[in-house]
């Protein structure tokens, strides 16, 4: 399509301006990092690295950030084999109800979490109670994953309906069992729409908050639970500052392994 | 489509669909339908109003109650209106910022600027919310960027609301509105030039038609995240009161009112989720 | 398509049936009596506590401040805090019968004593009740028909702060943010939660004394309309509604509130924070909370939990809680060890004349707590319908 040279510039300006306010906010808590203030003033009263050296000796963040890596993994693992699963069934068999499969898949993110919350929570109480288990991290990873079997299904799905199907069935031709074409044909072509499917529930599970409030137990504290709890606390903003300005940092990691490893999409469908 | 049957007979075929649709579909019902469904019956259960037990006999007084004061009409309304500008900013502003980082940026810029994008998904929720919060702020950023124009800015607020809201999912709108549009074959924006097409009439009938289901399936997350949202508002909001603010409100109090005023935005986006699946949404997602 | 989503409800009720019928056979609870233990046993090892964000520091979040591993060093009995950030959450986390013990403030008290699932608690078990102060003991938000149902921890009153640059001439009454909101148009702030009808109630008590309101927890019908009519009025002048620190120290400090509740401990941390503000209790007095540790009646581990109670509330422990968290300690002898030796004074821990004016939080029953037998008063359920009336 010819663009103009203007309508180039304005679109250029456009995304330009778009990402500086995206960063604005992020600027501004990686500066309130080192803000001397103890809350989110602005100006800065002055600079310290006094919050740096408080947040690095915090077992508080250190704890809750392993609980968080734990949920995800666990909830992104759970996600990536019922998510598979689902997409291949869609893709691969004709059935009744094949779209409402979809339909379903994606509800649990779409409901609002207090709602999905609540109703776990009270599904959890009235079922599990009884055999005796309780809230704990166990909850938290069954509610994660639930809205998360939807972003791989999706990446999953969008990949199977491009690879062309004749490799599959070269392959059964040639003799491969279904498992053994899976294994050595689809898989392979599939493995960058996991793996992208795989981060983004990852994603979602690493910053949950209100599902994972209704669904914790005693104990059992994310990092985002964290976050929200030493907010309320009379002491501890400018840390809960330096652990975000330090998520922000390290988040750049993920996301740029995603986008090297997804060749042709856009590392990721939601 | 027959290559269901390439490895065995129907029967076999039929084995293994429900080998592999079973447990996804199991999941689904027993961990998160079935608790959905236990949520909104108890709508038409009621509470000892002393204790805050919740008392197992049958009634509508809730459904009534949740129909007839206008004080939750206003504030599903209020709602609804908030997440439908959430939605519509943020396909505004999605709608340019793809469009140059698919189609304008040279593709050596493309992958930096899509990270750019996603990296603020990947910074928390609260923490974000909470910098807004001194940007807005009465001394915040905003305001002194804007004085010296002699401007002012939204304070805390509905309109704070918005704003903050749109933030926080805008990468959620870019993301499949850039896949559609890098998708789009070169080819077909030639042939419609080819054809006499000025810009604008290429953008309109190629372009747009395009990218609507990623359009709506970007939608699906600012519309639905948006209107079950009541943090972001308890910190931005000022005292603006929206659907989640009474549902977290009466949660631990009155579950079964709780839950009748859930199933107000339940309602509401199933019938979102519905209109959108004709428009394709739901593959695009 | 519509058929196949019918299919998909269909067998979604079978599964809720199922799950209801599970429910109906195991949870009919109707062990309402609990009793308190005669004595104590063996600690078992673990306690799960449900507490206010810096109740129960482990020193995970500031080193300083750590008194639980203290306690698990000489108990034996492992902490699991689960930190609550409004009473209701506290009511509803006891209503799993996981936790046993929780810091509950009066507005949950009554309702975890009605319904059961606080236990009374035997203070002859807990060495450090004798030092509580007297005013504590007793009172109708933490004892029924003469038993205690806790260990009382501290209190504070919910204070006027206002801009010393902004608000001029200093208020002295709660006026300024009822009949004379309007001064401040948009900079006005309040508690947000169904127990701040209380505090229009205790302005009306003053203001209109016609209404005949004689405790702001005690509303008949006409008393909680005239109450929700005075905050709907406020609410147009309303800035924001606040419910933790961060927030109102912001808002203070940005000069987005210029007036509005708040407690000495924010008060203290915003002028910490070289904003211009100063906090009164206003001549109508004020309302206030008063924190009280309860045990489960399901606790699965009640020996710790009463270990918990008498080490929360030793003196050295109750000072550093109340020097944290920024509240007047309930144990006398408290006020001997805090590291700020005018703390007691600045909280006015032992001013019962002070406290006199407060009046604390309790749950409003249907049953007038102001002694009326003629009428019946509305309950926390319907202030809180009326609340959520009043933020429109």
């Amino acid at each position: 399509m010819r663009l103009s040279r203007t309508a180039r510039i304005v679109l250029g300006c456009v995304t330009a301006a778009g990402l500086a306010v995206v960063y604005a906010p992020l600027l501004l808590v990686l500066l309130n990092s080192f803000n001397a203030d103890r809350s989110f003033g602005w100006p800065p009263s002055g600079l310290t690295g006094e919050w740096w050296r408080a947040a690095l000796h915090n077992d508080g963040a250190r704890d809750a950030l392993f609980t968080s890596l734990k949920a995800g993994l666990a909830a992104t693992g759970i996600a990536l084999v019922l998510g598979t699963m689902a997409a291949y069934a869609v893709h691969r068999h004709r059935f009744f109800g094949r779209r409402t499969v979809s339909f379903l898949l994606v509800l649990p993110i779409a409901l609002p979490g207090i709602v999905s919350g609540i109703a776990l929570n009270a599904a959890f109480r009235t079922v599990l109670d009884p055999f005796g288990i309780g809230f704990g991290l166990f909850t938290v990873v069954v509610g994660h994953a639930t809205f998360c079997v939807v972003v791989v299904f999706n990446n999953v799905a969008a990949r199977l309906r491009r690879i062309s199907p004749s490799m599959a069935e070269a392959s059964a031709d040639l003799g491969a069992r279904p498992w053994q074409t899976f294994r050595h044909v689809t898989f392979p072509a599939m493995r960058s729409a996991l793996f992208a499917g795989a981060l983004l529930a990852f994603a979602l599970s690493f910053d949950e908050i209100v599902v994972t409030t209704f669904t914790a137990g005693p104990g059992t504290r994310t990092l985002p639970i964290w976050i929200y709890e030493n907010l309320a606390r009379p002491h501890q903003a400018p840390v809960v500052n330096v652990v975000a300005a330090l998520l922000i940092a390290l988040s750049v990691v993920p996301v740029a392994i995603a986008q090297r490893l997804s060749s042709d999409t856009a590392g990721g469908r939601l | 489509m027959r290559r269901a049957g390439a490895g065995g007979g129907a029967g076999g075929a039929r084995l293994r669909l429900a080998a592999l649709l079973g447990p996804p579909l199991l999941w689904l019902t027993l961990a998160y339908l079935g608790s959905l469904a236990v949520l909104l019956l108890s709508a038409f259960w009621t509470t000892d109003s002393f204790t805050s037990d919740v008392v197992r006999t049958w009634n509508t007084d809730n459904i009534q109650e949740l129909l007839t004061t206008p004080v939750y009409r206003t504030i599903a309304l209020r709602t609804l209106a908030i997440a439908v500008a959430v939605t519509l900013l943020d396909a505004l502003l999605a709608l340019p910022m793809a469009f140059c980082m698919a189609r304008v940026a040279s593709p050596r810029w493309r992958r930096p600027l899509l990270v750019a994008v996603l990296t603020p998904l990947w910074a928390s929720y609260l923490v974000k919310a909470y910098a807004w919060r001194v940007m807005l702020s009465e001394d915040g950023v905003v305001n002194s960027l804007l004085s010296p124009l002699g401007l002012h800015g939204p304070g805390y607020g509905t309109p704070a609301v918005v704003l903050v809201l749109a933030y926080l999912w805008l990468p959620y709108m870019i993301l499949p509105v850039y896949a559609a549009l890098e998708r789009l074959p070169e080819r077909t924006l030639e042939a419609s030039a080819d054809l006499g097409a000025g810009t604008w009439r290429t953008l309109r009938s190629v372009v747009l038609p395009a990218v609507r289901p990623a359009l709506f399936a970007g939608s699906v997350f600012t519309f639905s995240l948006s209107l079950g949202d009541y943090i972001t508002v308890q910190i931005v909001g000022g005292k603006t009161q929206l659907l989640g603010n009474a549902i977290a409100s009466q949660v631990t109090l009155d579950l079964p009112m709780a839950a009748a005023l859930s199933a107000v935005p339940v309602v509401l986006i199933v019938c979102y989720l519905a209109a959108v699946r004709r428009a394709g949404a739901l593959d695009a997602l | 398509m519509r058929k196949r989503t019918t299919s998909a409800w269909r067998s979604a009720a079978a599964v809720c049936a199922l799950l209801l019928t599970a429910a109906g056979c195991g949870s009919d609870d109707d062990g309402k009596a609990a009793h308190a233990p005669g004595k104590l046993g063996k600690g078992e090892g673990k306690v799960n506590i449900i507490a206010w964000a810096g109740y129960a520091e482990d020193g995970s979040n500031d080193p300083q401040a750590d008194w639980v591993h203290p306690f698990e060093k000489k108990t034996g009995c492992k902490v699991d805090t689960k930190t609550a950030g409004t009473s209701d959450e506290m009511v509803s986390l006891m209503k799993t019968g996981q936790y046993d013990t929780v810091s509950a403030s009066g507005d949950a008290t009554l309702r975890l004593i009605a319904s059961g699932d606080a236990a009374p608690v035997n203070t002859k078990l807990v060495p450090n009740y004798k030092d509580i102060f007297p005013a504590l003991k007793q009172q109708p938000f933490n004892s029924k028909d003469g038993r205690m149902y806790g260990i009382p921890h501290g209190r504070g009153a919910n204070l006027l702060m206002y801009r010393t640059d902004k608000v001029k001439p200093a208020p002295d009454s709660w006026r300024a943010v009822f009949d004379d909101a309007a001064a401040h148009n948009g900079r006005v702030t309040a508690y947000d939660s169904p127990i701040y009808i209380a505090d229009a109630a205790l302005y009306l008590m003053r203001a209109k004394p016609s209404l005949g309101i004689k405790n702001p927890y005690a509303l008949d019908k006409k008393q909680l309309d005239a109450a929700v009519t005075l905050l709907k009025k406020q609410h147009k002048a309303i800035g924001e509604y606040w419910s933790d620190y961060q927030k109102e120290i912001t808002a203070f400090k940005g000069g987005d509130s210029v007036i509005g509740t708040t407690w000495q401990v924010i008060a203290n941390l915003t002028q910490a924070e070289k904003a211009p503000v100063k906090a009164v209790l206003p001549k109508e007095g004020a309302t206030g909370w008063s924190d009280t540790w309860m045990v489960s009646a399901k606790a699965e581990h009640p020996n710790c939990a009463y270990k918990w109670l008498d080490w929360i509330v030793s003196p050295k422990v109750n000072a550093q809680v109340a020097e944290y968290f920024g509240e007047a300690p309930a144990n006398r002898k408290a006020c001997a060890e805090t590291s700020d030796p005018n703390h007691c004074a600045v909280f006015h821990a032992d001013d019962e004349k002070y406290f006199q004016r407060v009046h604390f939080w309790t749950t409003p029953i249907k049953q007038c707590l102001d002694g009326r037998k003629n009428t019946t008063c509305t309950d926390y359920a319907q202030w809180t319908r009326a609340w959520t009336e009043v933020k429109g």
